[in-house]
């Protein structure tokens, strides 16, 4: 089969009718530009790990002092929104069950004088767990609470009842994101996600409208060759994703005030490549797919394992390793150690190589597979 | 006298699953000639076509096309011979100079602005230069595509169906435009279903079910098969046609305005049952007459059709 020569005035050429077209495609257009602010605004304050004010019900059969530090330090804590006092067990319970309130306190009978009495009295807490996420933090604050809420009203007579220190002291640091907060971590990966979501579409998008609409054929036709083809209907996206991203981080320092400690070179350097990988991954699907509709399939396909087990979502560590082994093929997966590395803990390229080759390796098996399958002839 | 053939190619096949497309196909078109491919929807035309310019592979077969050689040399054939398909294929959502820009530049041609200037100037399409392609009517389309696939100067055109859904104007200026092309030593290639475009071409090819039927002039082509015709005029022809198709040798009855024109292969028996027909339809004036291309070629369908079951 002769190759032929690249030529530049071919590629130019694509370039300039994919820029035209995009140009009088108003709503893609608007979609490119409107998509990231949009998701970014919406889960960048939407999305939040670390839930607090949570409802809860108390059911106290104690009025005494004790009870009510309890009280009042559970509320102090910030997790608990104490929105109901119960009056019956069976009341209480039902309001857990209906969902009314995520968090059920009981104080027994005579929890006071028992404490006083060094009784150890038990104090019951009930939570609707049907969603981890949600109660995790509440409940492990939980001792926590309690003890220091006590301490302070257990002085003079009763300090014998104070919690004794453990044998160890234990000193935790919270790095790069102290006060926990979601957006750090969100904001970053949103950029990857909205990346691989408009590029893969884009681009599986472009070559397939060409298919339908009967141009495709005039295009093979012509001498152009399917490097120039693939390439030049790639660049535009380039330029598009780079918007994207600097829209992206306009917003995340100046709304959501991610820190950024890296380098912002480093940060493009990443961002060019993850979405050149994305756009080789789109027009590989659009050399497989027949039409817009299985394009779209396709990108769906790949978009919802990029962000379940990329660990955008969810824990990666708290996967198996099976699922960590298929986590670890997608580019999503990688970008976000990236960029989460350069922008919350200011790491460098050269720590972050582990996470930059499995990118390179993903672009380069795929533009052999587009390569391979990108139709020539009309057969 | 090879040299002299544009297009050579030689048993061509093409099946696509268990449809078996092209058989067998050869053609010989020499250079500076227009050549009318003809043959009903689904005949393998297109594909015919698509297998001259290098956009599909042949399944078996061999030739050449402007020299190269059609399996291996796709993309030098690419570059010499300009394809204007069925439907239309240029971009709607860029403007006609656009277009035109795009596709010299695929063709990496130097000259690009003089050559687009040319070419909008030479199909009329000026006033229209700055509008949506998609914008255009099926007429202004059909130059466009024209214009697009003349633009690098090649020496052969292949044109699928050029004149699909246009005006009799229109198809008249297109014609123009072809032969004023071929007397520049251009080939041309067209397929079509018209009658009236066939009989402008220099030679004929029809092709049904996937097999080439005839080639020639159109006269030669029409003299070869000896199909014998017949007209009949007269009033109330609706009713006179049910009762002349079961006569013997006759195949086909067809009304024409204020005639009905009949047909058939074997002539003599033809003659015979009209001869008798006008005595019986006394009403009705019975004549022999000249077979049309088209009558010659609705009787080879038919034939092709019954050797295929």
């Amino acid at each position: 089969m002769t190759l032929g020569q690249l030529s530049w005035s071919r590629w130019y050429g694509i370039v300039v009718k994919e820029f035209i077209q995009l140009r009088r495609d108003r709503l893609t257009f608007g979609m490119i530009v409107g998509i990231p602010v949009l998701q970014l605004l919406l889960f960048g304050f939407a999305i939040n790990t670390d839930p607090k004010q949570l409802p809860t019900a108390i059911l106290a059969a104690d009025t005494g002092v004790f009870s009510r530090t309890l009280v009042a330090g559970l509320r102090n804590s910030g997790y608990f929104d104490i929105q109901r006092q119960a009056h019956s067990e069976a009341e209480a319970l039902s309001l857990l069950h209906s969902g009314e309130v995520q968090f059920l306190v009981q104080i027994p009978e005579g929890f006071s004088r028992r404490l006083v009495r060094g009784e150890r009295p038990a104090l019951l807490v009930q939570a609707d767990a049907t969603d981890p996420a949600a109660t995790g933090n509440a409940l492990a604050a939980l001792s926590g609470i309690v003890d220091t809420a006590l301490s302070h009203d257990l002085r003079g007579p009763w300090a014998g009842l104070q919690p004794r220190p453990p044998p160890v002291e234990l000193r935790v640091h919270r790095l790069y994101n102290p006060e926990g907060l979601t957006q750090y971590n969100i904001v970053p990966g949103l950029l990857g996600v909205i990346l691989t979501m408009t590029m893969v579409l884009m681009t599986g998008l472009a070559m397939t409208r060409e298919r339908e609409r009967g141009t495709f054929e005039n295009l093979l036709s012509t001498p152009a060759l399917p490097l120039e083809v693939m390439t030049g209907k790639i660049v535009p996206y380039i330029i598009i994703g780079l918007v994207q991203v600097t829209l992206i981080l306009i917003a995340a320092r100046w709304i959501f005030t991610v820190p950024m400690q890296g380098s912002l070179l480093a940060l493009y350097v990443v961002v060019v490549l993850f979405i050149a990988a994305n756009l080789t991954l789109g027009i590989t699907f659009s050399s497989l797919a027949r039409n817009q509709l299985q394009a779209m399939q396709l990108t769906f396909f790949f978009f919802l394992p990029s962000i379940l087990l990329s660990g955008f979502m969810f824990p990666f560590r708290g996967m198996p390793d099976w699922a960590q082994a298929l986590g670890s093929l997608l580019p999503l997966t990688h970008f976000l150690v990236l960029v989460r590395g350069i922008l919350l803990k200011g790491s460098g390229l050269v720590e972050l190589w582990p996470a930059v080759w499995p990118i390179l390796l993903f672009m380069a098996v795929v533009i052999a597979v587009g390569l391979r399958f990108y139709r020539r002839t009309l057969d | 006298m090879s040299s002299d053939l544009v297009i050579d190619v030689r048993n061509l096949n093409k099946r696509f699953g268990t449809k078996h497309v092209v058989r067998d196909l050869s053609l010989q078109v020499s250079a500076g000639e227009i050549y009318g491919f003809l043959g009903p929807n689904g005949s393998g035309k297109t594909t015919s076509i698509r297998m001259l310019c290098g956009l599909l592979t042949p399944d078996s077969g061999s030739g050449t096309c402007l020299g190269h050689d059609v399996i291996r040399q796709t993309a030098e054939i690419k570059r010499e011979v300009g394809y204007m398909t069925q439907r239309f294929s240029l971009w709607e959502d860029l403007t006609v100079r656009e277009n035109l820009d795009f596709v010299g530049r695929m063709y990496g041609m130097r000259n690009r602005r003089d050559a687009v200037g040319a070419a909008i100037d030479r199909l009329g399409l000026g006033s229209r230069e700055h509008d949506l392609a998609g914008s255009l009517s099926g007429g202004w389309k059909q130059r466009l595509s024209l214009a697009a696939c003349m633009l690098h100067e090649p020496r052969l055109l292949l044109l699928d169906e050029p004149t699909a859904g246009v005006d009799p104007k229109a198809r008249r200026e297109f014609w123009q435009e072809i032969h004023e092309l071929a007397a520049t030593g251009v080939t041309v290639l067209v397929s079509t279903h018209y009658m009236d475009e066939a009989e402008r071409c220099h030679r004929l090819a029809y092709i049904a079910y996937g097999r080439l039927l005839a080639r020639g002039t159109a006269a030669e082509i029409v003299a070869e098969r000896a199909l014998g015709a017949w007209t009949v005029s007269g009033d109330e022809l609706a009713g006179l046609a049910p009762k002349l198709v079961p006569l013997a040798g006759v195949d086909h009855v067809t009304v024409f305005g204020s005639q009905l024109h009949v047909t058939g292969r074997d002539r003599e028996q033809l003659a015979r049952s009209m001869e008798q027909a006008a005595r019986q339809y006394g009403d009705y004036r019975f004549a022999p007459a000249a077979p049309g291309l088209e009558d010659v070629f609705i009787s080879m369908m038919d034939n092709a059709r019954d050797d295929r079951q």
